[in-house]
This record gives C-alpha cells, structure tokens and sequence, in this order.
C-alpha cells in the first residue's frame, strides 16, 4: 500500500511539473521543434532542470542498498544499440513531431476530455500494445 | 497554415522541470523504478497484480493533478495544431515506438541521460532529430 501511494504521490509532481511548464500543451512543445519564427525554447529549460535534479539524485539514490518499498533496484542495465532502439525511437520521434504529444504530455491532456486528445490517446494505448502482443516472447 | 504561438518560459520550464526531476528521484528511492512514462503506461495494462497497480496508481496521479489544476488553479492549455486523422497516426507511430525503442521523452530523455545511459543518449538524439524533421517538413514543406 505504502507502495502505491508513493507511486501515486511521483505521478501527481510528474503531472505537476508537466502542467507547469506548459508541456500538456502539443502547441508548445512543436513550436521548440519548430525552429523557424516563433521558437519556443521552454522545453529545453524543462529537460534541463528534470537532469539537474535527477543526475545527482539518482547518483545518490544508487548509492543505497535498496530502495524504501521494494527489495532492489531494478534499473536497464543493457548497453546494446540494436535496430530496434533506433527504429523504436524514430517511430516515436516522428509521431511526437506530427502531433507535439509524447506519452505523459498525453495522459496529462486525458483531463481536457477534447475528442482529439482522446483519439491520440487511444491510437498511443493501441500501438503500445500492438507492440506488445507482435514481439517474440522471450524463450 | 497559422500555427498558434506560445512564449518563452523559461523560468516554468525550470520549475516544472525541477518538479519532473523530483518525480525521478522520489520513484526511484521508493520504488526502485526508473520513471519512464511509456513504459509505465503500456505495463499498467500488460503486468499483473503489484506491478499494475503500481503503475496504475503513477498514471493516475498524472490524470489527477491535471484535475486538481483544472479546479484549483485553472484552464489547462491543450491546443493541437493537426487533424484528428493526424494525430490517430501520431498517437499509433508513439505507442508502437516508444515500446519498440524502449523508451521515452521521460525514460530516455530524464532518467536515462542523467544516469549517462548509451542507449538512452542514442534514442534521445534520434527521437529528437526525427521530431524536429518531422515537424519542419509538415511546418515549412
């Protein structure tokens, strides 16, 4: 239980923080990807500011033993580039610039109950797991 | 096409970004879980027991503070620039590959490159050039 309301708790500062800077917004985050006119560089300040607290936090948080509510940490631990890295990222970098939304922007924008937004949030749900389902199951 | 403007804020960017980075770090000391939201997202609906619930619960807390926003503070600004059928293809394109590449704007992007992850530096600049070729193309093409 304890558990879950922490995962709750890191949900609400995520969303928090999304909101905030703007992020829940697909417009802003295409004008930062849109160079030209009226570039909107605020996405750079938000990625910025989540590494300056997460790169130390993290190196600390590692440092312990175990983490509060669980028994390890369970952190990727892969260093294989592969096609599917790049493909993956690729895929979802062109869909992020078509429509400005990446997953937590998007679950953000659920609560604007637009029909637009809830068409992009069904198609992501599908995809995911379409992706799910097609890949081999490990042996 | 007039594409609809925003302003440049730095000082919100930071301050949310703080907040994002808190979220990293607090997920991570409590759970042992890095705070990728793709994967977060698809495990809610694919795991079973604790590992959905937990997860279940970050998406909700995500859903609630844009209701606590939208009741306390006020309008949440969520203006998309293309049509419905557009953003079907861009919704299919994220969910299929940030799964295939393991990883998103968050997981790659925050955790990964602060902990200097390979792999999440390389999906971070790929996901960034394709996005911003993307949008370039349909913006000035």
């Amino acid at each position: 239980m304890r558990a879950i309301i922490a995962s709750l708790i890191c949900g609400l500062l995520f969303g928090f923080g999304l909101i905030v800077s703007g992020m829940s917004n697909p417009a802003r985050v295409l004008n930062f990807l849109d160079f030209s006119a009226n570039w909107d560089a605020t996405l750079a300040f938000v990625m910025g500011g989540a590494i300056l607290v997460a790169a130390p936090g993290m190196f600390w948080v590692r440092k312990r033993s175990k983490p509060l509510f669980a028994n390890k940490f369970d952190i990727p631990t892969s260093k294989t580039i592969d096609a599917k890295l790049i493909l993956g990222s690729a895929a979802f970098g062109i869909g992020w610039g078509i429509s400005g939304f990446c997953p937590g922007p998007a679950v953000v924008a659920i609560a604007s109950l637009q029909t637009d937004v809830l068409l992009f949030v069904g198609a992501m749900i599908v995809g995911m797991l379409a992706q799910h389902w097609l890949k081999p199951k490990a042996a | 096409m007039n594409w609809t403007t925003t302003p440049f804020e730095p000082l919100a960017g930071l301050a949310g970004g703080l907040l994002i980075g808190s979220s990293v770090v607090l997920l991570l000391y409590t759970l042992g879980r890095i705070a990728g939201i793709s994967g977060i997202a698809a495990g809610a609906m694919t795991q079973h027991g604790i590992e959905r619930y937990w997860r279940l619960a970050f998406i909700a807390g995500i859903v609630l503070s844009a209701v606590l926003y939208m009741v306390f503070v006020g309008d949440l600004q969520v203006q998309t620039q293309m049509s419905s059928a557009w953003l079907v293809v861009a919704g299919l394109l994220v969910g299929f590959g940030t799964r295939l590449g393991s990883g998103c704007t968050s997981g790659h992007g925050v955790a990964g490159l602060s902990r200097l992850s390979p792999r999440s530096i390389v999906a971070t600049v790929t996901f960034m050039a394709a996005a911003i070729v993307t949008t370039n193309i349909i913006r000035h093409l």
